[in-house]
């Protein structure tokens, strides 16, 4: 276009920008203009392919601006919004970004007041495309495929809402400058071969490859990441609108992760939660709870709960594992072989067991059936953690100060924790409340073993029992 | 025989769904082009959410653990030692390789990866590390790399994932010692804190040599992260603002997450039997907002819980402050100062800068400040303008009632 010699007072002028994110074009026009102050509603601003001229009068060449025209000014952030709104697919913008620019000579100030309508637009525009942009970053999805010399070559089908491609392509070129790849857009396209940076006409989505083999893992990854436990589909709206969709291949799976995320919270809950209900507030109520109690398959056994016994505001509270044939059928603690080694012991370490709390990690009794006989089974450490919801129901009431525990499931029902009887025998350790946790071989143990293997057993025990038996005294001194 | 890596990918990013971290942003820019084009990837400071599941939470970095299996109990967690989850394991060639085919899709901004303990803590750390390295070194990787340190490993591992990773992060787990002393029984709070104060200095003395030496490599330019879980001990909000406050402060982290306890599948019966609401996470993390933006001390953050220690859950806590402190308003928009008006509920640090600029050009009146913010209603009653000035309505006892607004509609997602 060609510029006439003098600027008409009453002329109109239609400026077609010949791309329509051509900042430059528009910004050289936009100059002009305001030098030969042409008012705003003079100008009809359009883009190739744009319909409906205003003044009809087609392409009124530029008019050239006095010799001492103004110098025009435009601030530094309606520059850096005008490049962003310029990629807006609204056909006003230029007009809007013209009107903006006519009243900034008058007031350079103008882009602060967010109240005013023209900046306001301005900044929803340039919000829009940067937003844009940034879901064009986001919502690609590669899909490699081969090109004709054999070389690896990965493709993208996008639709952005507004003219971003090309200002948006030295993002992918930093990023991905290692690969082939090509983006199609039905605005253009774009191909980088590892060098070189081409543009391309519209495209088709049929032009874009179909899958990839990478997208099941994505789609897997995708699916297990997500906790079901808090479905949160507004938020996720928010973020990824639906009208993005389309073109991530993740995106298909959300209907079905929605509709299965209450069953599959439930499965979680119902796998995980145990369902106690409050603790209860006495040792009777936790003697009938235990009765009832079915949260660990050793419940479902032939066999009865067994609570512990004694005091309910004893000093000192001893653990055990869990009851044996002889408990289980009494439905007494330490009754058993092991409870008449025990006693022997604590009597001469001159505890009296009836000052005692004597309980068990594990209330009911696990055994494997062999005909007549019921054998004993070593419960796991999930069924200790388990009950540890009584053990711990049980130290709430009595409250002890010091605690002997027999046995590393008897420890763990405890700590939370396995530790090695061996190392973590005969020193204290001071448990959250406060309380002393003493740590001990089990008295069934000792049963097990003959000649001077159990005689060094029985010596060590008897001496961890004298050293609880101490420390007790100085703590009822 | 070793199960697909399919399969496998599902039990690891599985096990990693309860980690809430998830930023990818704030650390130093780079790109592939740079590198004379022979890596891949780029990082431009601000991270990119590549896809959002439908909790709502973003998905930016491929997140998953190196291998379930664990030799600590933790009660809280899907793979302690006592737990019959189903275990799985990758090498670290199949995470880097996993992580470099998503990431040239434009999937990823990078990875995220933490692991069970295996053997042992340095192990376990030295195979986090060979990843790192096998990505960074073998194919330039130019991505965000987010490496989680194992408790108790040696110091010199940790400053090895530190020189390859964008951001370290060992998490905090409890907000007070006693729960972490129950529900983590192989983790200690001093040793928690020991680690993360070694980072600490690491990330210190590598921004001297950063100076010296312009070509000294980075040390964690991202920082370092923690996590606590809400609800699964008694610990009260106060309890976890005072926490994170000291941690801010103590080991200069970037960012504290929250992550509301899930129920776990296998949980053990020493947890909590009911997950704490998704609103109380939201509003730890609104107060977190507070300190870091908006210049409340944890002190008065602490101020707007009720006697149990606990924030509101029915209104955000910058609102249930200005109810406490009515003293404090109305604010003047023309007039009063930046400090002034960020405290007032429904304005924006966006919208304060607004309104400031704004000011400078004319007087302001209410409906102008309408367009600058979400609500007019919720602002209406803390504020005066050129034309409104709230009659006593700061002294109403139904006030809160008036501002806040109803529970948020659920947006209906397959509505035709
Ligand atoms: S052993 Fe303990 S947890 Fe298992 S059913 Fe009996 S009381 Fe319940």
């Amino acid at each position: 276009m060609s510029m006439l010699p003098q600027a008409d007072k009453d002329s109109h002028y239609a400026v077609n920008v010949p791309a329509p994110d051509d900042f430059t074009f528009w910004r050289d026009a936009a100059r002009v203009l305001v030098q030969c102050r042409v008012p705003p509603d003079q100008i009809a601003w359009g883009e190739p392919g744009s319909t409906g001229d205003l003044f009809a009068a087609g392409d009124q060449p530029l008019p050239l601006p006095p010799a001492n025209a103004p110098m025009v000014r435009a601030s530094k952030p309606f520059i850096q919004a005008a490049e962003a709104a310029i990629c807006h697919s609204d056909p006003a913008r230029f007009a809007l970004l013209y009107r903006l620019l006519w009243r900034l000579q008058g007031n350079r100030n103008l882009l602060d007041d967010r109240t005013d309508n023209d900046v306001r637009r301005l900044d929803e525009l340039a919000r829009s495309v940067r937003r844009d942009k940034h879901k064009m970053r986001a919502f690609v999805r590669f899909r490699a495929m081969e090109d004709a010399d054999g070389q690896e070559r990965y493709v993208a089908w996008f639709e952005p809402e507004h003219h971003i491609l090309r200002s948006n392509a030295a993002f992918f070129v930093n990023r991905f400058s290692n690969m082939r790849w090509s983006i199609l857009t039905p605005r253009g396209s774009l191909h980088w071969d590892g060098e070189v940076l081409g543009e391309g006409p519209p495209a088709e989505r049929g032009d874009a490859p179909d899958g990839d083999p990478a997208e099941d893992l994505w789609r897997r990854y995708y699916a297990s990441i997500f906790n079901p436990a808090r479905l949160k589909i507004g938020a996720m709206l928010k973020e990824m609108p639906r009208k993005y969709w389309k073109n991530m291949p993740e995106s298909a799976l959300i209907p079905e992760l929605v509709a299965g995320a209450q069953a599959r919270e439930a499965a979680m809950v119902e796998a995980g939660a145990l369902e106690f209900e409050e603790r209860p507030a006495t040792l009777p109520a936790i003697d009938r709870a235990i009765h009832g109690c079915r949260k660990c398959p050793i419940g479902e056994l032939d066999n009865q709960a067994v609570m512990g016994e004694g005091p309910p505001n004893a000093t000192l509270m001893i653990v055990g594992e869990q009851p044996g044939d002889q408990e289980d059928r009494q439905g007494r603690p330490f009754v058993g072989p092991a409870g008449q080694v025990f006693d022997a012991h604590m009597q001469r370490a001159g505890i009296d067991r009836g000052t005692v709390y004597v309980t068990n990690a594990v209330k009911h009794f696990k055994f494997v059936d062999r005909g007549k006989r019921r054998l004993h089974q070593t419960p796991t450490a999930k069924e200790i953690d388990i009950c540890r919801w009584w053990i711990e129901s049980e130290r709430h009431i009595v409250q002890p100060r010091l605690i002997l525990a027999m046995g590393a499931s008897a420890a763990r029902g405890m700590l939370g924790k396995t530790v090695s009887v061996s190392k973590a025998r005969g020193v204290p350790h001071v448990l959250e409340d406060g309380a002393e946790l003493w740590i001990t071989a089990h008295p069934s143990y000792l049963l097990r073993l003959d000649g001077p293997a159990r005689e060094e057993q029985e010596r060590m025990f008897q001496a961890d029992l004298q050293a609880v038996a101490e420390r007790l005294a100085e703590m009822t001194g | 025989m070793k199960s697909s890596i399919i399969d496998r990918l599902a039990i690891l990013a599985d096990a990693a769904k309860y980690d809430a971290s998830c930023a990818s942003s704030g650390t130093a820019k780079r790109n592939s082009k740079d590198s004379g084009g022979k890596g891949i990837g780029s990082t431009e400071g601000m991270g990119i959410c590549h896809a959002y599941a439908p909790d709502g939470r973003c998905i930016s970095l491929l997140k998953v653990l190196l291998t379930n299996h664990c030799i600590f109990d933790c009660h809280y967690c899907i793979n302690r030692a006592s737990s019959n989850v189903v275990r799985a394991r990758f090498t670290p060639q199949e995470v880097a390789d996993l992580t470099l085919s998503f990431y040239r899709r434009n999937y990823i901004e990078g990875l995220f990866l933490s692991s069970g303990i295996v053997k042992s803590s340095n192990h376990t750390m030295e195979q986090l590390v060979e990843v790192a390295r096998i990505l960074r070194e073998e194919h330039d990787f130019r991505g965000y790399i987010h490496l989680k340190t194992i408790p108790d490993a040696d110091a010199e591992l940790v400053h090895q994932a530190g020189l390859y990773a964008d951001r370290v992060s060992i998490n905090v787990e409890l907000p007070t010692d006693a729960g972490l002393a129950r529900l983590a029984p192989d983790k200690n709070t001093g040793r928690i804190e020991g680690a993360m104060g070694e980072v600490k200095e690491h990330i210190a003395q590598n921004r001297d040599e950063t100076k010296r030496f312009r070509h000294a490599p980075r040390f964690a330019p991202a920082g370092q992260s923690t996590q606590m879980i809400v609800g699964a001990d008694a610990a009260s909000d106060a309890d976890i603002v005072g926490k994170a406050n000291r941690l801010y402060d103590g080991f200069g982290l970037r960012r504290v997450y929250y992550s509301a306890f899930s129920p776990i599948p296998d949980a053990s019966a020493v947890l909590p039997l009911k997950r704490p609401p998704l609103m109380r996470e939201h509003r730890l993390y609104q107060s977190d907002w507070l300190m870091r933006f908006y210049d409340y001390s944890a002190a008065e953050v602490m101020q707007a819980t009720g006697a149990d220690g606990m924030l509101p859950l029915d209104i955000d806590p910058k609102l249930a402050w200005a109810l406490k402190f009515r003293d404090r308003f109305p604010v003047n928009v023309n007039r009063a100062g930046r400090e002034a008006l960020l405290r007032v509920p429904g304005l924006g640090v966006r919208a304060v800068n607004q309104l400031i600029a704004a000011r400078r050009q004319r007087t302001l009146r209410l409906e102008d400040v309408g367009k600058l913010t979400v609500s007019i209603a919720k602002v209406r009653p803390f504020i005066v303008t050129a034309d409104w000035r709230p009659t006593l309505l700061t002294d109403r006892a139904d006030l809160k009632s008036l501002v806040a607004p109803p529970a948020e509609e659920q947006l209906e997602l397959f509505a035709a």
